[in-house]
């Protein structure tokens, strides 16, 4: 089959000598590829970033496809379905899935006990391989996947995999109340969906921080908020304080990793040495700007390893930092909901749809955020 | 539980099951407390390598198969295995792995005759389409420096020959 295959640090090819995944489980599907996005978290695995991410692997962890073949448990799908597939891998049985902290399943990653199993994102989260294919094999296909419902476009049911999510939950993290004063940083699209979520918690004013103008111009249209570039504000801290008539923010959300810009010294000892497991600037930058006794919401991804951060200030300020991947499951009934009624439209985020022989190409353009790149979509 | 603690006298007054910090993430059960004596998902069989977290007690139900360690960086992957998540002694080799794999898949490529395409593999198409000033211009400064050096090192030895 064709699928993606990572060869090293900025280099992939499309393969057309994959072997078709096989069900190796009772609980596992197999599903035919429809549309598959490239994350940004992906490209911490293009760039390198993650520990143990083997050459010949296929990344994608953001898919929709047609179910083709179950194994003998799977009771609720057959083959036809056509589902979205969330990133977490859970087996709805484990404690933690029980609490339904899908993105912690403890049954689904046996190389490292901090993250879940993730399709396609290294052997740190489980070494599957990915959906950036024609087909992928789905474990605990009686868990994860959901029937896209009638009517809904493609397009917004693959953004419902992780994106939408992880947006959502990073507003629901933060604790917003009514007329809070919400500080985003990153305006990728898990900081484009947490600008958009974060009104229907009732926030009052809407933040974001970014430095590549043409999100900052997309996500102030696509999410009525204010928008401020880093490279023209001076120091962004400074900058918060004084809008926030020197208060601090009520809450700030992490929307950027590890791979932030905005610190030489950040940037140096975590992305160009790894001395620390990326950069960790929009952290620093969140925990200073917001107000004493506030929150902080993480769900930019870090490496697994430790960052420079500000912990005195956090003990100091009394913060709360809340943090987690998204538990997509728990999330989409909710979320599905809010698509179908018009509070939120997905796919206005997808720049670009490119077929998957051109992956490499289709990486680089997301990567170098070419051509006003926001959401790529691979077509198989 | 209370009777495992009735000799503590106040135990559990002031619990609170709302005061729950991960909610509305997490929908607290309890079943916290039962560590890992849950009923498990049946026990997907091992039939490649697969590297196991030193934190826990067995695989887990389900993994994936992709691309088992192999090769020179599948024995650094085994050796950092040793070493528990916490530690750097886990990640750095294992991040040394990644890099040592890099050069073992150049050569299984060439071994299998097959010549990669770097400009297709690496998108520059992408970058000479949409952003050819940056693209070439770091193209000229990377010759620029790589004939520094080279000229440097040619003369250098010139020297000591002399």
């Amino acid at each position: 089959m064709l699928a993606m295959n990572y060869r090293g640090p900025y280099r992939i090819r499309a393969d057309r000598n994959k072997p078709d995944p096989e069900i190796l489980h009772p609980r596992d599907a197999i599903v035919r590829v429809t549309r598959s996005c490239i994350c940004g978290s992906d490209l911490h695995l293009y760039h390198g970033l993650v520990p143990d991410t083997r050459v010949g692997m296929t990344f994608g962890h953001e898919f929709t496809g047609v179910v083709v073949d179950v194994g003998s448990e799977v009771q609720n799908l057959k083959p036809g379905d056509h589902v979205l597939v969330p990133f977490n891998i859970a087996c709805g049985s484990c404690p933690f899935c029980k609490q339904e902290l899908y993105g912690n399943c403890h049954e689904s990653n046996p190389e490292a006990t901090a993250v879940g199993g993730i399709f396609g994102y290294s052997h740190t989260a489980g070494g599957y391989d990915g959906g950036q294919a024609e087909y992928v094999r789905v474990p605990y296909a009686d868990i994860g996947p959901f029937k896209i419902p009638e009517g809904m476009d493609p397009d917004d049911a693959v953004l419902l995999t992780d994106v939408l999510p992880t947006g959502y939950q990073a507003a629901e993290m933060a604790g917003i109340k009514k007329g809070d004063t919400v500080v985003i940083f990153g305006a990728g699209p898990v900081g484009i969906m947490a600008a958009k979520c974060s009104w229907l918690f009732g926030a009052g004013r809407v933040i974001v921080i970014d430095h590549v103008e043409y999100r900052l111009d997309f996500v102030r249209q696509y999410a009525q908020c204010e928008v401020y570039n880093f490279k023209s504000i001076g120091d962004p801290v400074l900058f918060l304080k004084k809008a926030t008539d020197f208060y601090g923010a009520d809450v700030c959300i992490d929307a950027v990793g590890c791979e932030a810009e905005g610190s030489a010294i950040q940037t140096v000892s975590g992305r160009r040495m790894l001395l620390q497991s990326g950069a960790a600037t929009a952290l620093n930058w969140a925990i200073n700007s917001v107000k004493k006794g506030g929150i902080v919401s993480v769900v930019g991804v870090y490496g697994p390893t430790g960052n420079l951060v500000a912990i005195g200030n956090v003990v100091n300020k009394g913060i709360t930092i809340r943090a987690n991947q998204a538990s997509v499951k728990r999330l989409l009934p909710k979320l599905i909901e809010h698509v179908q009624n018009g509070f939120i439209d997905p796919k206005a985020i997808i720049t670009h749809k490119i077929p998957l022989e051109e992956v490499a190409y289709a990486y680089r353009i997301f990567s170098s955020k070419l051509d006003n790149c926001i959401k790529t979509v691979l077509v198989p | 539980m209370e009777d495992n603690f009735r000799h503590i006298k106040g135990w559990g007054v002031d619990a609170d099951p709302r005061n729950e910090p991960t909610y509305p993430m997490k929908h607290y059960t309890g079943d916290d407390h039962q560590r890992l004596n849950y009923e498990r998902p049946a026990q997907q069989p091992a039939d490649v390598e697969i590297l196991k977290s030193n934190e826990r007690p067995s695989l887990s139900a389900v993994f994936g198969t992709s691309t088992p360690p192999s090769g020179l960086s599948g024995i650094i992957r085994r050796k950092a295995f040793s070493q528990s998540e916490g530690r750097l002694g886990h990640w750095m080799p294992l991040i040394l792995a990644d890099r040592m794999n890099v050069i073992e898949g150049l050569i299984d490529d060439v071994r299998n005759g097959y010549l990669p395409n770097f400009f297709v593999e690496k998108g520059w198409k992408a970058e000479v389409r949409y952003n050819p000033v940056r693209f070439f211009g770091k193209i000229v400064v990377a010759a620029l420096v790589t004939t520094a050096v080279v000229t440097l090192m040619v003369r250098k030895k010139r020297r000591r020959h002399i």
